[in-house]
């Protein structure tokens, strides 16, 4: 496999050397611990936004820093979460005296590290943290037996509503539970032509012929809940749409931020292809968009393939939508 | 009687699994690509490097300080799950052996099922899940029952029953951890994390008999 990198160890270290560097009005990077923060952190009297996972999902959380979202973002290794040093770090260099807010992926090591991360920074420095955990992804069952849920799209649109009520100076209670509302709300699903390659591993994680598509994946290059024969956009859209729609559930008169979102390897023209068929969908069930994003924004490196998020927001969460917001990765209104 | 477990013996088998984690890096992520995210070696290999790497710079005077800087050597490069399972277990093990200079077989074994609870309360995983807990829990039994018959019985007991913990949870459907994502289609793989344990308790049986 052919990628653009020199030393494989070295993938995350050289990536915040470019973040850095192309970033400077947005980012600061603390290099050692691999936190990349706001330039203006710690914002006084503002309730704190930390996220972090592994890296290869960019350009989330990283390229989510800045005005009207994060205050800083953790990376671990290529799809491994960070450590508990990172977080209580970035929770130090982040607190404005009014307490910070962990966002955290429901994956077993992310919440684990953060939950040891919490728990350290409590008995530290006495900093007041509360917790997120997302967990949106409908192609998980059966989660009273499992590790839950994973958490996938549903960040993204989290760490912007609640972003913008962080900088409209919040509390901490009021933002967290915001940020509960959110992912209550929202449900994702999601799927892949291709399999990805990790750096270190160099080979594929799972295997797909050029007939098959995998149906129900997460974001680390883990395989689907199954395995089916290749389709078109028209007949994917509604294997996404229907089981998310099923699940909360949506229905006749709902308003909702819909986001396609592309794993890294598919292009802009196939994702739009997509959205026109989701929006379809959602006509034909009554179910009216009020914003929309379509984009690379929670990728799998290059793994090709999109996922459909579908948020139920009202027009509180709508407003805070359209608030300014100015990061590497996500930006209007600034 | 076996003489009691000193810090060097200690630190010896830190050494020996840290060289099995090496040698087996690439088997460990291959086994967690078929199940999990393709990075169970490569991270335990980064932890136990820094682990050696503490061990080459310090020394320790008693078995709790040991494996409270192991543990949170683990914590701090690991990453991941077994970042947080590993490190607590240590943190644990090191906790149950407050005040002693030398661990007795019995000691070892309560020392070894605290850091097992500790694995269990930030995991919540249970016999069956197809975790590590599959493998360390076969094993602090036969620990038990054998250690009458000194501490080499004792580990030789733990390390087989965790060989066979591990290869039992192979056929299962895996219900914590990434693995758990999979549903059916995760039976039929072995636990990458009952293989690294299972290799854990082998190292000791090899460096503390």
């Amino acid at each position: 496999m052919k990628k653009l990198i020199n030393d494989p160890a070295d993938v995350v270290k050289d990536s915040l050397l470019g973040v850095e560097a192309a970033h400077p009005d947005h980012v600061r990077v603390d290099h050692a611990n691999k936190i990349i923060y706001r330039k203006d952190a710690p914002k006084q009297g503002k309730v704190g936004l930390i996220s972090g996972g592994g890296s290869g999902h960019e350009p989330m959380h990283g390229g989510f820093v800045g005005l009207g979202m994060l205050d800083a973002a953790c990376a671990g290794e290529v799809f491994t979460s960070p450590v508990p040093d990172q977080m209580m770090e970035a929770t130090t260099k982040v607190d404005g005296g009014a307490g910070v807010l962990h966002i955290v992926k429901n994956y077993t090591g992310d919440v684990m590290n953060f939950e040891m991360a919490a728990e350290l920074a409590a008995a530290d420095s006495g900093i007041e943290v509360k917790s997120v955990v997302t967990d949106d992804d409908v192609a998980v069952q059966d989660s009273l037996y499992t590790a839950g849920r994973r958490g996938v799209g549903v960040t993204v649109l989290l760490e912007k509503i609640v972003g913008a009520a962080a900088e409209e100076g919040r509390s901490l209670q009021e933002v967290a539970d915001l940020a509960a509302k959110v992912n209550a709300q929202g449900r994702s699903m999601g799927m892949a032509l291709t399999s990805c390659v990790t750096p270190a591993s160099g080979t594929p994680t799972f295997d797909l012929a050029d007939d098959e598509m995998e149906v129900g994946i997460g974001i680390h290059g883990e395989p689907g809940r199954k395995r089916l024969p290749m389709a078109s956009a028209h007949d994917v859209a509604a294997l996404l749409v229907d089981p998310i729609v099923s699940d909360l559930p949506y229905g006749q008169g709902d308003s909702v931020i819909a986001f396609v979102n592309g794993m890294g390897g598919t292009p802009l023209i196939e994702l739009y292809i997509m959205y026109q068929e989701v929006a379809q969908l959602l006509d034909k069930a009554g179910i009216t968009v009020a914003r929309s994003l379509v984009g690379n924004y929670i990728t799998s490196l290059e793994m090709a393939g999109c996922s459909v998020t579908l948020l139920k927001a009202d027009d509180e969460m709508v407003r805070l939508w359209d608030a300014p917001v100015n990061t590497p990765g996500l930006r209007w209104g600034a | 009687m076996t003489e009691p477990v000193s810090v060097e013996e200690f630190t010896s088998w830190l050494r020996q699994f840290a060289a099995i984690i090496h040698e087996n890096a690439r088997l460990l992520t291959e086994l967690d690509s078929a199940i999990g995210d393709a990075d169970h070696g490569v991270n335990m290999d980064r932890g136990m490097k820094a682990v050696v790497g503490v061990l080459d710079g310090q020394e320790f005077e008693q078995p709790e300080a040991l494996f409270k800087k192991v543990g949170m050597t683990l914590v701090s490069t690991v990453g991941g799950a077994s970042g947080p399972l590993y490190g607590t277990f240590f943190l644990r093990l090191g906790g149950a052996m407050q005040g002693l200079e030398k661990v007795s077989a019995e000691q070892l074994g309560r020392a070894l099922r605290a850091g097992v609870e500790g694995i269990v309360s930030r995991g919540k995983a249970e016999v069956g899940d197809k975790t590590m807990v599959d493998a360390w829990s076969p094993a602090l039994d036969a620990y038990d029952a054998a250690v009458g018959d000194g501490l080499a019985a004792a580990l030789n007991a733990a390390a087989t029953a965790a060989a066979q913990g591990r290869d039992e949870s192979t056929a299962l459907v895996a219900r914590k951890g990434r693995a758990s994502y999979l549903g059916e289609r995760s039976a039929n793989h072995q636990d990458p994390g009952a293989t690294s344990t299972t290799m854990l308790l082998e190292s000791a049986a090899t460096a503390l008999s």
